[in-house]
């Protein structure tokens, strides 16, 4: 095990291009991003799912096949089919991240308590209301495991970018491969790593400052 | 993650694999035959076995006794059993054999076809000889698409300077760093790019990203069929940045005779970078077998 390229610090030099921190700010973006896209996508078709019921069978298999997309073939065919740049990355990665915000919505909808939602009607709540002030709190902690999950799974398998020629930690991997530097490898290897667990334990936090503490426990 | 340590799994099983199945592990029939008797090698890849059959049809023409041992594996392997005499000849590369057989890298400056000679002359292995080495080379290029070479008026690597700094490169990621790379590029011709895109070396996703306009220049290899099907324009390199590689037979001293050296004499002679890739293109776009190309190349040479 060599951590020469990891300790060394001039590569922890945020002006330079190409530096760990920078390689960092690049793979957070791509993860940002895909993270955002699919929840725009995801969390509306999740969340009427489970609010209606209706169309449940989506839910469950387009999870079930985006699960096995291979997410660096998928790549080189938007690559193929678009040509080099940000969004070929962005659609690849974002498929990865809907099927578990789809299903981790919808299920988390679908766990509801029908009887406290029952009660919400009967206090004369509206179905807008019904959805935002009972039903969604109490979804929150089984959604946001759909959504660390699929956090965790971008930001470790956001390294494909650097296979097409954009940034990111997989550009430590990538680059470390074709030059033989294996210290390389292990940095971006530990880096991706340690990058994972602290966005984990970063939504983590946020899941505890969000959901309800009467829910907590639950 | 994943994913890569799965192909390093993958690449090591491989060599494990080639390290076991010995392809040299039955001796060559010895023969009395009145041409000699010659054990040719090559190397795991397409070029290689094509030369190698190409040289073995060469001389089976003039009478020599040949027995095949193709698709050995890479350099350090072949250039073992060429040196234990399990093979005698093997198609070889100048600039990459002279890497290979210099402990300290190859002497600054060396890079010309001709200074490559003469120095690879000097450190060969004890007991081994080179022929006469061909025109062809399998060698890094910088490579521009038909269009930006007419808008730009380039022919040599010279005439980039000028455009570079609008330009977008791209080529294998090991390209950014090497000396035959972006930093002899910068320091022998002064030439900057606007931007380096790390893709795949020599592939497929490099040939499309300079076919669709992704990237203005690429890092090709020159017998890349890709570069005649797309007309693109290989740039010329006058100062010599790219060490050559020229096709150049490799020969175990006491297997060499005057017919032999007559004969592969001869295909070095007729072999240029623009037939070995259309020749190269038959084995690899058209999927021919290797040894029906070999023939066509000697009888369309006059060497059959």
């Amino acid at each position: 095990m060599n951590f020469s390229y990891l300790t060394d610090p001039a590569h922890w030099d945020l002006s330079a291009t190409g530096s760990i921190p920078n390689l960092i700010l690049s793979h957070l973006g791509y993860t940002c991003l895909a993270l955002l896209f699919g929840a725009l996508i995801a969390l509306p078709v999740g969340l009427y799912i489970g609010h209606t019921g209706k169309g449940s069978f989506i839910a469950i298999n387009a999870g079930n096949a985006g699960r096995s997309l291979p997410t660096l073939g998928l790549l080189m065919l938007m690559v193929t089919l678009l040509g080099l740049g940000l969004l070929p990355v962005l659609i690849a990665l974002t498929v990865l991240v809907i099927p578990p915000i789809l299903t981790s919505a919808y299920a988390g909808m679908r766990n509801v308590d029908q009887r406290v939602v029952d009660a919400a009607r009967g206090m004369g709540m509206r179905p807008w209301q019904v959805l935002t002030r009972v039903e969604l709190p109490m979804a929150l902690p089984v959604m946001f495991g759909g959504f660390r999950n699929g956090a965790l799974q971008v930001v470790a398998t956001a390294t494909v970018a650097a296979a097409v020629g954009l940034g990111g930690l997989g550009r430590l991997l990538i680059d470390g491969l074709a030059v033989n530097d294996y210290s390389r490898v292990l940095a971006g290897a530990i880096v991706v790593a340690a990058l994972a667990v602290l966005v984990d334990l970063f939504l983590a936090l946020i899941q505890r400052l969000v959901v309800s503490p009467g829910l907590k426990g639950s | 993650m994943k994913r890569i340590v799965a192909a390093v799994a993958m690449a090591l099983t491989l060599t494990a694999c080639g390290a076991n199945s010995d392809p040299l592990a039955d001796e060559p029939a010895a023969s009395g035959a009145a041409g000699g008797s010659v054990t040719v090698g090559s190397a795991n890849f397409p070029e290689s076995q094509l030369l190698a059959e190409i040289y073995s049809q060469a001389l089976e023409t003039k009478g020599v006794t040949v027995t095949r041992k193709f698709n050995i594996g890479a350099r350090e392997v072949y250039l073992k059993a060429l040196q234990d005499g399990s093979i005698s000849l093997l198609p070889e590369y100048n600039g990459a054999l002279l890497a290979a057989l210099s402990p300290n890298g190859v002497p600054a400056g060396v890079s010309s076809p001709d200074a490559v000679l003469a120095e690879l002359k000097k450190v060969l292995p004890a007991g081994t000889e080179v022929l006469e080495q061909s025109a062809a080379e399998d060698k890094d290029t910088l490579t521009v698409s038909a269009e930006t070479a007419t808008k730009n008026n380039l022919k040599t690597i010279e005439d980039l300077k000028a455009v570079a700094p609008t330009l977008i490169a791209g080529g294998g990621p090991e390209f950014t760093e090497r000396q035959q790379g972006l930093k002899g590029l910068k320091e022998v011709y002064g030439v900057e790019f606007k931007e380096y895109k790390p893709l795949d070396p020599g592939g497929p996703l490099t040939v499309s990203a300079l076919k669709d306009g992704d990237i203005q220049v690429a890092n090709l290899f020159s017998t890349d069929s890709s570069i005649v099907t797309n007309k693109f324009v290989t740039l010329e390199d006058p100062k010599n940045l790219f060490t050559s590689q020229n096709v150049i037979p490799l020969i175990r001293t006491e297997a060499n005779n005057a017919n032999v050296t007559g004969a592969l004499n001869a295909v070095s002679g007729k072999l240029t970078t623009e037939n070995l890739t259309s020749y190269l293109a038959q084995v690899q776009v058209d999927k021919k077998d290797i040894a029906v190309v070999a023939k066509a190349f000697l009888s369309e040479n006059g060497l059959s």
